[in-house]
């Protein structure tokens, strides 16, 4: 197995060929899910995964890594927990350890109103055979006995749900798994290779046009996460999205002390530990939208003062370095994956602040989509046609942060 | 840098004093197509982007600026 600890990888380069069977528009963790299970599973390997900077370098290397299969509808539900299951073994997959740990995650409730939520969430959970449990008190400090239980004097805990699947992946290592996999079965990645058009002939999609010119494609699909609405609209398709910023920040690194993802439902704070020892915490998306991934110095500030309330341990740690990301919001909460009224141009969109966690299960079912020409049945609820059916998948509640 | 907001009976204040009311959506046609772009069709704009404010956690007036969304730059 290669991976981290032995050697970077780097891809093999190749020159962009005027044609290809598919065009990947944006070269995340996506569109390199995409391609490797085009390539692997169905032995399209005409594939080109057009990249406008290095891969990884938007959402897929700026998410805080968590995976997990607690959702809050019965569509969404399966879903991530197919994704779920395709992480434990995708260092197996792929070749490239990945650094997957299950680990747990908790998520803290002060009041009844959040508490209810997570009742029904674990009812919807367990009658789908995923793992959430209600615990009480006692029960939250057998988990994590660091939790400050009177939420720093403020907002006393009152209960929980744990979800002992929750799990972490290395997100870099899942890019470079993913592309190296790719590359390896034919795949032609392109680095620095800006997509400034999409060619369509009497609604159906032919290509697009490059900054290193053009390039025709039997089927282009859109992955560029944050700028979903302006490469749709490229091809005239219009995308109910909007772009906002969600923030993290790491302290320096310190030995073990925290297992799993503490976070609170009121408060919207969560904390990990990377297995670099540094402790992560990430928030709610800023509120307005934008494509600066500028951080802010409010997030960190108030960020650090939440981790606080329910971890007090925090208060010793020092702040080493944030960042932020583009996400790109549905009025759901829920991607949007597949065709697009435009024939042969399909989106991977959507991505919001879940794309990290579905990306081998929607690279995989899209796979099947524009291999087979039929949505498979556990993505045909996330078509783009759902808000104009009134058939909305809505997930805010436990899609929101992390 | 905050993000700072004119409003227009209170002066600069900080954002978080504000409700975003997202991009200014003309309603150009009386039409269920219209409406339905209206309310899920967004522009979403990468550049200056028309958007509307509301002063929540002040005058509660509702105030319309132009921000440049690459850079939160007010125009």
């Amino acid at each position: 197995m290669t991976g981290l600890l032995r050697h970077r990888t780097y891809l093999p380069a190749r020159e962009l060929r005027r044609a290809y069977d598919v065009v990947i528009v944006g070269g995340g963790v996506n569109g390199l899910s995409l391609a490797y299970h085009l390539a692997a599973e169905h032995g399209i390997r005409d594939v080109a995964v057009l990249e406008r900077a290095y891969i990884g370098s938007g959402g897929s290397g700026r998410n805080t890594q968590v995976l997990r299969a607690n959702y809050n509808t019965p569509e969404t539900v399966p879903l991530y927990a197919a994704s779920l299951a395709r992480y434990r073994g995708l260092s197996q997959e792929l070749g490239f350890n990945v650094q997957f740990s299950t680990e747990g995650e908790l998520d803290l409730c002060h009041t009844e109103d959040s508490l209810q939520v997570e009742r029904e969430k674990s009812a919807l959970n367990r009658a789908l055979g995923v793992q959430t449990d209600i615990l009480g008190p006692d029960e939250i400090l057998e988990v994590c006995p660091l939790v400050d239980l009177s939420g720093g004097g403020e907002l006393p805990v009152i209960g929980a749900s744990y979800h002992p699947p929750g799990s972490f992946a290395r997100h870099d290592a899942v890019v470079w798994g993913f592309a190296q996999a790719a590359a390896r079965r034919g795949v032609d990645i392109h680095q620095g290779v800006v997509v400034t058009g999409v060619q369509v002939d009497d609604h159906t999609c032919v290509g697009v046009e490059t900054s290193a010119g053009p390039v025709s494609a039997g089927h282009v699909v859109s992955a560029v996460a944050g700028w979903s609405t302006q490469l749709a609209a490229m091809a005239g398709v219009r995308l109910p999205i909007v772009t906002h910023l969600l923030q993290a920040f790491v302290t320096e690194p310190y030995r073990p002390v925290l297992r799993g993802l503490v976070s609170s439902m009121d408060l919207t704070i969560y904390v990990s530990q990377t297995t670099r020892g540094e402790l992560l915490a990430g928030a709610e998306i800023v509120p307005y939208s934008t494509f600066s991934t500028r951080s802010t110095f409010e997030f960190l500030s108030e960020a650090a003062r939440r981790s606080i309330l329910i971890l007090p341990f925090m208060a010793e740690a020092r702040a080493m370095r944030q960042w932020g990301g583009s996400c790109d919001m549905t009025p759901d909460s829920s991607p949007i994956l597949g065709p697009t009224p435009v024939d042969a141009f399909s989106v991977m969109a959507g991505m919001g602040t879940w794309g990290f966690k579905g990306a081998p299960i929607f690279g995989a079912t899209m796979a099947d989509s524009i291999a087979t020409g039929r949505v498979p049945d556990l993505i045909a609820p996330f078509a783009l046609s759902r808000f104009r059916e009134d058939r909305m998948v809505p997930d805010a509640a436990s899609a929101g942060t992390h | 840098m905050a993000l700072k907001v004119p409003c227009p009976n209170c002066g600069w204040r900080p954002s978080t004093e504000f409700a975003w009311g997202g991009e200014l959506r003309a309603i150009d046609a009386p039409d269920a197509e219209s409406d339905f772009a209206r309310v899920f069709l967004p522009a979403n704009v990468a550049g200056p982007q028309e958007e509307r404010w509301f002063h929540l956690l002040g005058c509660r007036r509702w105030l319309t600026m132009t921000r440049d969304t690459t850079t939160n730059e007010l125009g």
